[in-house]
């Protein structure tokens, strides 16, 4: 055993001494498959020349030769100071050498370095690997408490005034007798916010059908305006009153912001609605469109997943849900245990990422280090 | 099968696009790039819908004498001088189309715009008055953020700024990083639910 021990060591002294020795004598030329791209591309990175400190410095050319080929061709001149380049004409499953030469003020150029890469597409992003980690892992827990609710659990779900406030909104526009006005945001069919804002819709349609209140739904996207108005259909003929649908009440405006505007104000000058619902994205918009609300004596019941939006909206309308209390409606309003699950796995979640911060916080206390080590966990390439 | 279809291709396609994105080979970057292009053709057509139906509907107004016809007018006259120039001498520049765009459309756009400023001080002070604990708060964050941009720096210091700054930096930002991990959430559930087909609602009705 003692033995064993002895040559361990001896082995991990050498091991070390080799890196050690690995190290100084690194190479001055690195040419390397370029990390999480789609291929055709090379990073080549170099030591700095000791030339670099000589006046009338040129700086460095970078070469590359395709197997066959005798000479190297220059694809790059890199000014003083570089030592990075990333050669994106490279073929995929080519191997190239690649030269880099420094560029003193006279005489011939001095070769650093000659090192090989082949340029390939990745299939797996390395760099995104925590984000890959946290979709499934948030993936996994709403899943699960999905099919808890399924099960027949009981879900608790917090007041949330806004979505409480729809049905009185309605029920006043009804006694005065005048329509609802429904503005599901200035974005198409694919943001997540205008999906949350048409389950609304179907919600409110159900209502209105019920009580027979005129429903106007302006849309900025024809997509939108398509799908808003099976919604709508569907939800008339859910409630038994499918004549009473009117097909024009959901309609077509225009995709330029402001025009859309001026249409949607137009709207709320002329027919007075009782009740003004604006729910999905939202842009500078938000603020002009409330406000002429507000002016009207409409009761406003706003939903935005854009931060920027929502103090405007704070301020002009009588409730507004912020940020995933838009993606709540549904299981607020519907109750049904599947939605709820959803819910309940998204504060397992946010539990997870308060827990993150506290972790975090705690090592960035203890040492600096420490906390930057573990910010860098969390870090996520973008592109 | 009118729902099943659907519902499966959208099974099929979330699964394939959240997959893509953690891909960054040529194929992967090949399938989103072609799927943006498929977006943009059935966006196309459905424009032609949208048109379609906003004349229609303007058309119907004028034919009925409905309440503010002449309005339709108005819009319909925009809608057809936009083709009739458009298709007629085309979009570039200095044709009768950017004429229109640029000494038309883009006055009114602007106009519609800076009634932002207008509405942002009737807005501000109806919600500056201190009448709650919260509201209170708000006023005086608001007063010390407008004043540090501000440029008294000479009059009363660097403090102001510095405070102002504070404020946009730290509390202010604890809360939009709040609301703002709620919503990624609240997305990654929506899009499962989409995935998993439990929310319909863009099927066009019932949940």
């Amino acid at each position: 055993m003692k033995n064993l021990t002895r040559t361990l060591a001896v082995l991990l002294l050498y091991a070390a001494a080799a890196f050690a020795a690995a190290e100084e004598a690194g190479p001055a030329v690195i040419a390397r498959d370029a990390p999480n791209d789609a291929g055709g591309a090379v990073d080549i990175t170099w030591l700095a020349s000791p030339l670099e400190k000589e006046e009338g410095f040129k700086g460095y050319d970078v070469q590359r030769r395709a197997p066959g080929e005798e000479a190297f061709a220059t694809i790059a001149e890199i000014t003083p100071g570089e030592a990075v380049y990333q050669d994106k004409e490279a073929k995929d499953g080519v191997p190239y050498e690649y030269r880099v030469r420094a560029l003193p003020a006279q005489g011939p150029p001095v070769v650093l370095g000659i090192s090989g890469a082949t340029a390939s597409g990745q299939w797996f992003n390395t760099a995104r690997t925590n984000a890959l980690i946290g979709v499934i892992f948030t993936s996994f827990v709403i899943i699960f408490f999905i099919y808890r609710a399924k099960g027949g659990a009981e879900l608790f779900v917090r007041k949330i005034a806004g979505l409480d406030a729809v049905e009185d909104a309605i029920g006043r526009a009804t006694e005065m007798g005048k329509p609802i006005l429904f503005v599901s945001g200035l974005a198409d069919a694919s943001e997540i916010s205008t999906i949350a804002a048409m389950t609304i819709l179907g919600k409110v349609a159900r209502k209105t059908a019920q009580y027979e209140t005129p429903l106007i739904v302006p849309c900025y996207d024809p997509i939108v305006m398509m799908v808003e108005k099976e919604i709508v259909r569907q939800a008339y003929t859910e409630m038994g009153k499918p004549d009473a649908f009117d097909e024009d009440s959901v309609f077509f405006v225009t995709q330029s912001q402001f025009g859309y505007v001026a249409a949607v104000d137009g709207i709320m000058l002329r027919e007075k609605p009782a009740t003004n619902f604006y729910m999905g994205a939202f842009y500078a918009e938000s603020l002009i469109l409330a406000e002429t609300g507000a002016e009207t004596g409409a009761i406003q019941i706003a939903g935005t997943d854009r931060v920027t939006q929502l103090p405007f909206f704070i301020t002009a309308c009588d409730y507004t849900l912020m940020g995933e209390e838009l993606y709540a409606a549904t299981a607020y309003l519907g109750r049904d245990p599947l939605f709820l699950g959803s819910l309940k796995g998204q504060d397992w979640a946010k539990g997870a990422i308060i827990l993150a911060l506290i972790v975090g916080t705690i090592f960035l206390i203890i040492s600096t280090d420490l906390g930057l080590w573990f910010a860098k966990l969390f870090e996520t390439a973008a592109s | 099968m009118r729902r099943e279809l659907p519902l499966a291709i959208c099974f099929i396609m979330g699964l394939i696009m959240t997959v893509q994105f953690f891909v960054p080979h040529r194929y992967s970057q090949w399938l989103f790039d072609n799927m943006l292009k498929w977006l943009i053709i059935v966006l196309t057509f459905a424009m032609i819908l949208g048109i379609g139906n906003l004349i229609k509907l303007h058309l119907q107004k004028v034919q009925h004498r409905r309440r503010d016809w002449l309005y339709s007018i108005v819009a319909l006259f925009g809608i057809s001088a936009s083709l009739v120039t458009g298709f007629g001498w085309g979009i570039e520049a200095d044709t009768p189309f950017m004429t229109l765009y640029n000494y038309v459309q883009i006055p009114m756009q602007a106009t519609m715009f800076s009634l932002l400023a207008f509405y942002i001080a009737s807005a501000a002070f109806r919600t500056f008055r201190a009448r709650t604990v919260e509201a209170t708060l708000l006023l005086v964050a608001a007063v010390i953020v407008m004043l540090g941009r501000v440029p008294l720096e000479g009059i009363v210091g660097r403090w102001l700024p510095d405070l102002a700054e504070w404020i946009l930096d730290y509390p202010n930002m604890a809360a939009k990083r709040g609301i703002m991990i709620g919503i990624g959430l609240g997305a990654i559930s929506t899009a499962l639910k989409i995935i998993l087909g439990i929310e319909r609602s863009w099927l066009g009705g019932g949940d």
